[in-house]
């Protein structure tokens, strides 16, 4: 009994870092209606530019994160500036093509500079500490804090979008981007600082990713399809769908891996099709009128 | 020197050309009405004037500085606001939402949530309702309502009687009336001949894209105007 409930705690706080890989993809689509197939490797990417800031630059793993956060902010902002603008209005196939191909540049980027070899970062204590629940019942404190950070993060997102002015312009530019430029609006920039934002917890999900697991240059579009996962059993534009979709997957992965360590992987996925079959739309779907 | 000046301004939709050559001047605190039939190019000249479509260089003026290819939210900026055709308000922002990103832009003068309010206080009522689940007429005031809060210059209307009850559209222009004793410079683009030559101190008759009369409305006679509206 004590075993289950260990394995539920664990699939929970497990689904905090598929709600981290998915809350930025689904803040791209949400403000954007731009699915970026090059998520997953941008997330290892900034898992590597961890790698690099405390291997490299002998930076603590917190000043470290700081940095990550900040070089992938920087580099959304840039990206959507300087790349993604111009599939903007061109339809659904365009960002899709452009993403496709950034990904496989990423990977053989890093694939170039880090090589294949699977990699890893090194945090002390954080990666073996853990909280004693009462009983026999204890939980990992790294995945608890990443449990706490998404939900900080799906907070501070849900703040932003309904009490700063700019969560309200990118709530316009989403609805009606050729409207929102009559309030004013330069939706150019819009779209460039919610790229920004996005990475900023794509560097979050990166930064948790290398300490937590092992990763590689071509890792990235496996935790793609865990983020699309999430963000579609979610239901689209639901930050907090995404984190009881974050969960599903977390918990049906314990309990598959629980029954037969082969079975992890497959049973999320299984859990992914089933949620589709039932509900289509996602659990908390918000349809807009558009 | 006129607020608004548009010289040669011309549209084009792909291959098809919609506007051909129009000629507008506007003064400051001065009401113009745009009319015509269907298709006569009415909208397409806001739309140019506002910069979501493309004007020939050096084609618009706005208080004597070009405005013709600045980005729309620029155009903004410098003063000019839009009352769209169908309002187009944003369906995942609350009324008050709504109406406060019209001052988005950041310019001083008059209008403020609160004196937009004092004008249509059944909004202040549903101000957290969202704005796409009032009534017609309330929605029409909401996009009144929020391109003032951007203080323009020149406030363009676009259609805003069009599908809504007589009793609505007579509180819709009492609106009007009182933006325009505000001094802020209006141009209303109207299918309702009558009550759009009501409110304008001058009109302009569109026509295939072209401008097929202009004048005082005490100046020209009925006929004249159905004449220029219907080309017969």
């Amino acid at each position: 009994m004590t075993d289950w409930l260990n394995t539920l705690l664990q699939g929970v706080l497990l689904g905090g870092l598929y709600t981290l890989f998915a809350t930025g993809l689904s803040l791209a689509f949400g403000v954007m209606r731009l699915v970026n197939i090059a998520h997953g490797d941008l997330i290892v990417l900034a898992a590597y530019v961890a790698l690099v800031a405390v291997e490299t630059l002998h930076l603590p793993v917190l000043a470290a994160a700081a940095v990550v956060i900040l070089v992938m902010a920087a580099g959304g902002y840039v990206l959507q500036r300087g790349l993604l603008t111009h599939t903007v209005g061109r339809g659904i196939l365009s960002p899709l093509l452009v993403t496709f191909g950034l990904s496989i540049i990423l990977q053989n980027l890093m694939l170039e500079i880090f090589s294949a070899d699977s990699r890893g970062l090194q945090a002390g204590a954080l990666e073996t500490a853990s909280v004693s629940l009462g009983g026999d019942i204890t939980v990992g404190a790294l995945p608890l804090m990443i449990m706490g950070t998404a939900i900080a993060v799906i907070v501070l997102l849900q703040l932003l979008f309904t009490r700063t002015t700019l969560g309200r312009a990118f709530r316009a530019t989403s609805d009606d981007g050729e409207t929102a430029q009559l309030m004013g609006i330069d939706t150019k920039q819009v779209y460039a600082l919610a790229m920004a934002l996005a990475m900023a917890v794509v560097a979050v999900a990166g930064v948790y990713t290398a300490i937590r697991t092992s990763f590689d240059p071509l890792g990235g579009p496996n935790r793609l399809l865990f983020a699309f996962e999430a963000v579609i059993i979610g239901g689209l534009g639901s930050l907090w769908g995404t984190l009881a979709g974050g969960i599903i997957l977390g918990v049906s992965q314990a309990i598959g891996f629980r029954l037969d360590p082969g079975w992890g992987t497959l049973s999320s996925h299984l859990a992914f099709l089933a949620v589709l079959v039932v509900r289509p739309n996602g659990l908390f779907p918000r349809t807009r009128d558009r | 020197m006129s607020l608004l000046s548009v010289r040669g301004l011309t549209a084009f939709y792909g291959d098809s050309q919609a506007l051909f050559g129009i000629d507008m001047e506007i003064a400051a605190g001065e009401t113009v009405a745009i009319i015509g039939s269907n298709g006569a190019g009415k909208s397409t000249f806001l739309r140019s004037i506002c910069g979501l479509l493309a004007p020939p260089a050096d084609s618009i003026h706005l208080n004597g500085r070009p405005i013709a290819g600045l980005p729309a939210n620029q155009i903004a900026r410098a003063g000019i606001a839009l009352v769209p055709e169908g309002r187009r308000l944003f369906p995942s922002l609350s009324v008050e939402e709504n109406i406060g990103l019209g001052g988005y832009g950041g310019r001083s003068g008059p209008w403020t949530l609160k004196r937009v309010y004092d004008m249509f206080p059944d909004l202040y009522i549903r101000r957290s309702h969202a704005a796409t689940k009032l009534s017609g007429g309330q929605q029409q005031m909401v996009a009144i309502g929020r391109a003032l809060m951007a203080n323009p210059d020149l406030l363009l209307c676009d259609e805003i009687s069009l599908g809504l009850a007589p009793r609505v559209v007579k509180d819709i222009y009492r609106s009007i009336d009182s933006i325009i004793g505000e001094g802020t410079s209006v141009v209303v683009v109207e299918q309702d001949i009558a009550q759009a030559l009501r409110v304008a101190d001058r009109f302009y008759c569109f026509q295939e894209g072209r401008v097929s009369l202009g004048g005082r409305p005490g100046e020209v006679s009925m006929a004249t105007i159905s004449g220029a509206y219907f080309g017969v």
